[in-house]
């Protein structure tokens, strides 16, 4: 299937707020079926990666391409690019579920007309057949006595795991997850993250920013490293967590010393024949 | 003190119909006010630089003339330039462009309340702009500005006295009309204020009502 698109490439994608710039050149592509975990210091520009990729916010410049489809800008080069559409944008932007860390359920409609709002109005499935396949979204998010209840009815974890079913219902080709868990109550983490694994089980494509390197190192089928804008390194769990090759990566790694007992032991094992200074961005080729 | 009874009880009938002409005006103008102030609050948040603008330069200017003087201009001003309108139709224009201009900024501050994430969520899950607005945005705006807006509903009620100006018989002229017929000042008057109590206060009981019933759980 080497002629099939991966479910999500980009390119050389920057983005500047003001002077500022947060995003300095990303390529990163996703295959189908593949889950990618995103971590790095805050202000490295990871949630802003995930908010390009639908084109919520707009990016300067580059390209993202979903499915093999481009998002945002269409036209010739830099320069005589227009915007694409509205009404292409809310299409490829369906096909997208992203999950934020203050959930932003609607908070005036109940759970269940949460998860049938899109779906019937922007994809005009029939309110029936919407319901029936909310309440089994419901059930396998483990909340299926709650369609009735409102929002603000809820714990945070409940609140969460609604939040992905309504991008769920979407039956969307990719999710993004944008440190769904920094909101939560340590407690209610564990439930959000078992969602994510079952859904990983069951082979949708994931990008995942997160602190829960626990979770990066099981779940992740590539771990990407994020820092000033750039991607510092990506390669599989084992070999990110174990023998990360830029000092940058191990400086962050050994910051979760005190709170993962594993990463410690793995971020601060003696790297064997590193070069002092930072290596230059490794783009390896997703497996 | 010079109230009776009798004359209170005689001029009722002429101060009832007084108070549904100003009824009436302050419903036509109330609901145009509200389309007034539901556009102009769209446009006012609107990323279109000419829709913001125009919408400011109305409240601007709305807000920074007094009524009466709006009144008396489209009363007598736009005559002058060929333009001749009814006083009903006259009353109701000035008072619901009065009245959309405040709500308008209700409707921007109700709407710049909410969330942005709100905003986010629906469009990320592929809703429209309008469609976000319409079915997202909106509802939990209009919940929170409804205190504001049956304030703006109420000084609407109240601002339809100035019409008498323009010879319209409502509640306000009815009482001055029954003042001088009668050579009575309490009686009539205190017909007046009861029946702008009996206009206003359930509009308050409406407010308690709309609030219990779309409050967010």
């Amino acid at each position: 299937m080497s002629t099939t698109p991966p479910m999500l490439r980009i390119r050389n994608l920057h983005k500047h707020y003001g002077s500022n710039p947060i995003l300095r050149g990303i390529d990163l592509d996703v295959a189908r079926g593949e889950v990618v975990v995103v971590i790095g210091p805050s202000g490295s520009g990871k949630s802003t990666l995930l908010s390009c990729i639908n084109f919520l916010e707009p990016f300067d410049t580059g390209e993202v391409r979903i499915d093999g489809e481009p998002i945002g800008w269409c036209g010739g080069g830099e320069g005589s690019r227009v915007r694409q559409s509205e009404r292409d944008l809310d299409r490829l932007r369906a096909s997208v579920g992203i999950v934020f860390q203050q959930f932003n359920l609607f908070p005036h409609m109940t759970v269940l007309a949460n998860l049938i709002e899109a779906p019937t109005q922007v994809l005009r499935i029939p309110e029936t057949q919407a319901r029936a396949r909310a309440l089994a979204l419901l059930e396998k998010v483990g909340l299926s006595g709650k369609a009735g209840a409102y929002p603000g009815e809820l714990s945070g974890g409940q609140q969460q795991r609604v939040a992905i079913a309504r991008c769920l219902a979407m039956q969307p080709k990719l999710m993004l997850f944008d440190e769904v868990t920094s909101a939560l109550d340590p407690e209610l983490v564990g439930e959000v993250l078992a969602v994510m694994r079952r859904l990983r089980d069951e082979g949708l494509t994931m990008i995942v920013v997160t602190h829960e390197m626990g979770f990066a190192r099981d779940v992740a089928d590539r771990v990407v490293f994020m820092d000033g804008g750039v991607i510092v390194e990506q390669g599989p769990p084992a070999q990110l967590f174990h023998r990360p090759n830029a000092r940058r990566t191990r400086e962050f790694l050994g910051k979760f010393a005190n709170t993962d007992e594993r990463a410690t032991t793995l971020a601060s094992a003696p790297p064997t024949g590193d070069p002092p200074g930072p290596l230059p961005p490794s783009n390896l080729v997703s497996p | 003190m010079d109230f009776e009874l009798a004359v209170f009880l005689e001029v009722l009938p002429a101060l009832a119909a007084g108070a549904v002409v100003t009824a009436q005006l302050a419903l036509g103008a109330a609901l145009l006010g509200l389309v007034f102030g539901l556009l102009g609050g769209l446009a006012r948040v609107s990323g279109n630089r000419l829709l913001r603008g125009t919408s400011l330069g109305y409240v601007l200017i709305v807000r920074g003339l007094p009524l009466l003087v709006i009144l008396l201009f489209l009363y007598y001003g736009l005559p002058s330039i060929g333009v001749l309108l009814s006083a009903p139709t006259v009353a109701v224009l000035a008072l619901s462009i009065t009245n959309g201009a405040y709500v308008t900024e209700i409707v921007r501050a109700g709407i710049e309340s909410i969330d942005r994430g709100q905003m986010r969520a629906a469009r990320s899950l592929g809703m429209s702009y309008p469609l976000a607005m319409r079915r997202i945005i909106l509802p939990q705006a209009f919940r929170r500005v409804l205190p504001p807006l049956t304030n703006e509903a109420i000084t609407l009620v109240k601002n339809t006295a100035l019409v008498s100006v323009i010879a319209i018989s409502d509640l306000l002229r009815a009482g001055v009309d029954a003042m001088t017929w009668k050579a009575n000042t309490f009686s009539p008057f205190a017909g007046v204020g009861l029946l702008y109590l009996v206009l206003t206060i359930p509009l308050l009981v409406l407010n308690r009502t709309l609030e219990r019933r779309y409050r967010i759980r």
